[in-house]
């Protein structure tokens, strides 16, 4: 199964092998960027994290100190201040922005608070108190901040949270399952191709054994040729083949020729 | 990263809350406050007679509008609607969970410091053996 489905589908060529090659490498230069990336995302998190942190635990204190300014407030301008401030409420004059910053290719928010126009608040406890509304006013702005501050950290902190999973899963993915499939691609194609290889090899010997075997018939026959032939001329230069010499002989034996002792 | 949110840069958002009076009174001194021409306002003040599902629809049109970027909130209302506040997970706006007067802080209960302090405290014992 692991053999099987651990590598690509593909057609052991030399061709392949080279594309699968360029594709291994491709795949490792990119393992590397991403882990690089990951690392540095890894960084700022934990930078954040800390900032998150301390914020989160001043920003206790801070809200401590702003609702007691209202406590004043309220003590001294009365209790019909928030009447007041909840009537005038019109446009806000305290609004965020918010920017990019790029971290590593990802993009995090940061909000900062701006003010604009007037405060409909300004004539706010002028019968009695003004100063200490306008010092609530000032603990609650330091509030707001601080917790402006503490949004664009959080949105930063999901933001870093989700990139780090993806790049993290990127990098396994790619670690896991695209490299050794390459590899195995790789092992595949080439174990193929020296399959071929080996077969053409005994093809090739087999052809010559053949080709040897009949050269050496052929020298053979052609020798035999050559000895017959040979033969056949020295009886002609004798002027009598072994034939006619064979019926010569028999016909003597025949006629009884004194002459012929055996 | 095509199914990632874009992350809007608005020149000019809003800060919504969801807090009861005395804190309203307070943001609203500084200036937060906003009604628009519908006579919609960007905060809900959270008493004894609000209900969690006035609650609810006020979170879920806070988290939506797009004109707001931070969306406060007392810790003791976000428990309220915990389970709205825990599935939320879009980066703008961003919620903050912030503590009131009568109801003391408490960190556990929050949603992304509770996450933090997971990472965090397992870090920390990490860089402590060093």
């Amino acid at each position: 199964m692991s053999g099987q489905s651990q590598r690509l589908n593909v057609v052991p060529t030399v061709t392949m092998l080279g594309v699968m090659k360029s594709r291994l490498v491709g795949a490792t230069r990119g393992h590397a960027l991403l882990k690089k990336k990951s690392d540095a995302l890894t960084v700022q998190f934990r930078q954040i994290l800390k900032k998150i942190v301390t914020t989160k635990e001043s920003m206790g204190e801070v809200m401590k100190t702003s609702s007691f300014a209202l406590t004043e407030a309220k003590y001294v301008a009365g209790e019909n201040i928030k009447h007041i401030v909840l009537e005038n409420v019109q446009n806000a004059s305290l609004k965020v922005r918010s920017r990019q910053e790029n971290v590593a290719g990802v993009k995090l928010p940061k909000f900062e608070y701006f003010t604009e126009g007037e405060t409909k608040n300004d004539l706010t406890g002028l019968a009695r108190g003004g100063q200490q509304v306008q010092l609530c006013r000032a603990a609650y702005v330091k509030a707001i901040e601080l917790l402006v501050e503490l949004a664009s950290l959080q949105t930063s902190f999901l933001t870093l949270d989700e990139a780090i999973k993806t790049t993290n899963r990127r990098v396994n993915a790619l670690e896991n399952v695209v490299k050794p499939r390459l590899e195995n691609t790789i092992t595949y194609i080439k174990g193929e191709l020296d399959e071929l290889e080996r077969e053409d090899f005994f093809r090739l010997k087999k052809i010559q054994g053949y080709k040897k075997r009949e050269i050496e018939r052929q020298l053979a026959a052609a020798k035999q040729f050559a000895e017959e032939q040979f033969t056949d001329k020295v009886s002609l230069q004798k002027g009598i083949s072994f034939d006619s010499a064979h019926n010569f002989l028999s016909a003597a034996a025949v006629n009884k020729d004194e002459d012929i002792i055996f | 990263m095509a199914g990632r949110a874009q992350i809007r840069t608005n020149n000019s958002a809003l800060i919504a809350m969801i807090a009861d009076e005395d804190t309203i009174t307070g943001f609203l001194l500084a200036g937060v406050g906003n009604v628009d021409l519908r006579r919609k306002t960007n905060y809900l003040i959270v008493d004894s007679k609000t209900t969690v599902k006035a609650i609810e629809d006020a979170f879920k049109e806070f988290t939506t509008k797009e004109d707001i970027a931070i969306v406060l909130i007392s810790q003791y209302v976000a428990n309220m609607i915990r389970f709205l506040v825990d599935s939320y997970n879009k980066p703008i706006p961003a919620i903050l969970e912030i503590p009131s007067k009568d109801h003391p802080y408490d960190p556990a209960h929050d949603s992304i410091l509770s996450r933090v302090k997971n990472l965090f405290s397992a870090e920390s014992v990490a860089s402590g053996r060093r």
